[in-house]
């Protein structure tokens, strides 16, 4: 097939490796030529008329294939390099040694400079927002980290219980009047309850089944939302959601807004910091929650789920339950966000829901380490900022973001920031790592 | 009666493009063990290498109806088998002993980056091209004025299909390859130690999935008459379900189950509501892999410790 490995008297020998080098840089800018040959060597558009017009892009797609023809040397040269485990080098032994005990302190130093965050940057508007944006995401990978980090279960519907949540705030909020704080609870019971829904029916399923029937019903949950539309307004969304209120006092001008009483100048920044300050308090609500409950049996329960099911079975651990809790507790924090969501934004519609938001927020907990409560506010951080600084490159967003995700499981499936290992475990007498064990099968 | 009879035809062919695109999943999965979840856009990639040699063809001034199609068919079926390749290659096989959802989400990393760089590639809009196959028969005349056609285009797709599967079954029951293919389906370390070359039979059940995908890319774009970058990922749930409902790892079940999903997604949308045959199909997934995770072919999966 062209891609034998190198035989070790390659190594010794400079012209041979330098012709396979050549070879295999050869094999690879052959296949991009013919890949891109047709798909970007030609870019058609459908004309005034309608009729399809094409015109040829052949400098873009020699450039491309002259990019894969070199990245391919320099890959196989650092390949050669660093060796056969040149992927282990990425993040050596004491850099993540360090990173574990460092993670200690960065703990507390990342809350104390949060909790500032709207003192140092209150007059720049877009880091307030930023912020919120980010904690947002931080809350929803903490909640999908119960589901997909602690329990195991592959969820790609997560944004289902995003949507159950914002929609029924919205809805609550618009017809009947209740105020935010009473429909939080509202909103987090509705998600957890149909979380419970989606979890009897696939308390069966596993792995790869069980990540498509949730796809499946984040999907019907989209489409019935963007169908039904005397109760959800269809494709245009529910606008006007109130703002929260403080105690009942609205963060609005005027004499009953909650600067008059205070006898302050109304400043339409007191909302953004009110917005990120609660925020900031439901995902440290989540994230108490999360770390309490991991000590309890049920937390113990899930990270023995997620090791291997069938040992559990054995155990007398009742996998029904403890599923069936996993999905209800991911479900409540993705209620609570999304209801947070829809008085953050005042409009809601289908478009905020889809499939990738929820690839999003899995992207979030792999590549914050699947368990670690750091890693995952970490990946948060470093995922929205990343997503910022493509702002400009709307439609390379995507395309990066999938790139990321392919390399990220080549080289670090566990994730790049931190791995929880389970929290209890024999310290003598474990000849192997549950990370060499082939899951799902053993 | 004759509306039933129309639709009918209608599910037919719409069941068929879905049955090619899930003849890939099921090899897949039969195989690898993980669910290709890019599979959906490779078919939309074979639509629009379909799509552009098509222009091309057109545009050198050839004018042969057959001639066009057959060459775009072969085009379209090798540079989108190359994908298959290629993406098998680069995102799955070194994964191939990571942890369990290690695949998964490589795949769904790869399914951003096919939808993605087919939309910068070639433009977000939708990309329509005229009838190519045009004429049929009009098989009943009702009292009411209400005619069933059966058109060209239909004849071809279901002949198309049909004649693929005659070669597909024979590739895979009487050759060496797939003789390879079921003895790594069975056992991937004793295919290896009996001289299979494991790696090289895995690559050509992606090269195979993925020409099959391009041929339903091409029936598609002949059918409907349009391509977007956006197309692979719900033709692709559904060609999934069909092979979960066909039961995975066979091949005459993935058809089966394409049929089956293509003509339930058609008779919802005629007699019940188009606004909601997605959300059909996709509970008939949840539906079947809770009441019969094997599906109508497959056979049950036994649990080994």
């Amino acid at each position: 097939m062209g891609h034998v490995t190198a035989s070790p008297t390659d190594h010794k020998q400079p012209r041979g490796r330098i012709a396979f080098i050549l070879k295999k840089a050869l094999i690879s800018a052959f296949v991009a030529l013919v890949l891109f040959s047709l798909m970007i060597g030609i870019r058609t558009e459908a004309g005034p008329t309608g009729q399809l017009i094409y015109w040829t892009r052949f400098g873009e797609l020699a450039s491309i294939v002259a990019i894969v023809f070199a990245g391919s040397i320099v890959i196989e040269l650092a390949r050669q390099w660093l060796g056969p485990a040149g992927a282990s080098l990425l993040v050596p032994a004491p850099v993540q040694n360090g990173l574990a005990t460092a993670g200690r302190y960065i703990a507390p130093a990342l809350l104390i400079f949060t909790v500032l965050v709207p003192v140092i940057f209150y007059h720049q508007r877009y880091i307030l927002d930023l912020g919120i944006l980010v904690l947002t995401y931080v809350m929803l990978g903490w909640g999908l980290n119960v589901v997909v980090g602690l329990a195991g279960l592959l969820d790609l519907g997560y944004v289902a219980f995003y949507a159950v949540g914002a929609y029924s705030y919205a809805l609550f909020a618009t017809t009947f009047g209740l105020s935010f704080w009473i429909c939080l609870p509202i909103a987090g019971i509705l998600a957890s309850l149909w979380g419970v829904m989606l979890g009897f029916p696939v308390l069966r399923l596993r792995g790869d089944y069980l990540a498509i029937v949730t796809l499946a019903f984040g999907e019907i949950i989209r489409l019935v939302i963007t169908n039904w539309q005397s109760l959800t307004g269809g494709p245009n969304g529910i606008s006007s959601i109130p703002r929260p209120t403080l105690f009942g006092l609205p963060l609005l001008p005027g004499p009953n807004g909650l600067a008059a009483k205070l006898g302050i100048a109304f400043d339409p920044t007191h909302r953004l910091v009110f917005l990120f300050y609660i925020i900031l308090a439901m995902a440290l609500l989540t994230n108490w929650v999360t770390i309490r409950l991991r000590r309890l049996p049920i937390g113990r329960a899930w990270e023995a789920l997620r090791e291997d099911e069938v040992a559990c079975r054995a155990l007398g651990i009742n996998t029904t339950t403890t599923k069936l809790t996993a999905f209800a507790t991911g479900a409540l924090f993705g209620g609570f966000a999304g209801a947070f969501f829809a008085t953050r934004q005042g409009f809601i519609s289908p478009e905020s829901f889809t499939f990738q938001e929820s690839a999003l927020v899995l992207a979030i907990v792999v590549l914050g380490g699947m368990g670690s409560q750091l890693g995952v506010a970490l990946a948060a951080l470093t995922m929205i900022g990343g997503f910022e600084l493509f702002r400009g490159l709307e439609q390379y967003r995507m395309l990066v973001f999938g790139v990321a995700m392919v390399l990220l499981m080549i080289w670090r499936p566990r994730g790049l920031i931190g791995h929880r290992a389970p929290t209890v475990y024999l310290k003598q007498a474990q000849t192997i790592s549950s990370d060499l064990v082939k899951e799902g099968h053993g | 009666m004759d509306y039933f009879a129309q639709q009918l035809i209608n599910g037919l062919v719409l069941g068929s493009i879905y049955g090619l695109i899930a003849i890939g999943y099921t090899m897949v999965y039969g195989i690898v063990g993980m669910i290709n979840f890019a599979h959906g856009d490779i078919f939309m990639i074979g639509g629009f290498i379909a799509l552009i040699s098509f222009l091309m063809l057109v545009s050198f001034g050839l004018t042969a109806v057959p001639v066009i199609l057959l060459i775009v068919l072969l085009v379209s079926m090798a540079i989108t088998a190359l994908y298959g390749w290629t993406v098998e290659r680069i995102a799955y096989r070194p994964l191939r002993h990571s942890f369990r959802l290690a695949p998964m989400l490589s795949a769904i990393g790869m399914s951003f980056v096919l939808s993605n760089f087919s939309q910068v590639a070639q433009g977000a809009r939708v990309k329509p091209v005229p009838p190519v196959i045009t004429g049929g028969y009009t098989l009943h005349h009702s009292a009411d004025g209400f005619v069933v056609r059966l058109s060209n285009i239909q004849i071809v797709v279901v002949l198309t299909t049909i004649a693929l599967l005659a070669i597909f079954t024979w590739l895979v029951s009487r050759t060496r390859l797939g003789r390879d293919m079921r003895a790594c389906e069975q056992d991937q370390t004793m295919a290896a130690l009996l001289g299979v070359d494991v790696d090289r039979t895995i690559s050509m059940t992606f090269v195979i999935g993925a020409a099959l995908a391009a041929v339903a890319g091409m029936m598609y774009l002949l059918y409907y008459g349009l391509v977007d970058f956006f197309m692979g990922f719900v033709a692709g749930i559904k060609a999934f379900t069909a092979a979960v409902l066909g039961g995975i790892g066979s091949l005459p079940g993935a058809m089966l189950g394409g049929l089956a999903i293509g003509l339930i997604e058609t008779f919802w949308s005629a007699y019940f509501s188009v606004e909601y045959k997605d959300v059909a199909a996709f509970s008939i997934l949840i539906v079947v892999l809770i009441f019969m995770p094997t599906g109508l072919l497959g056979r049950p999966e036994v649990e080994k410790v």
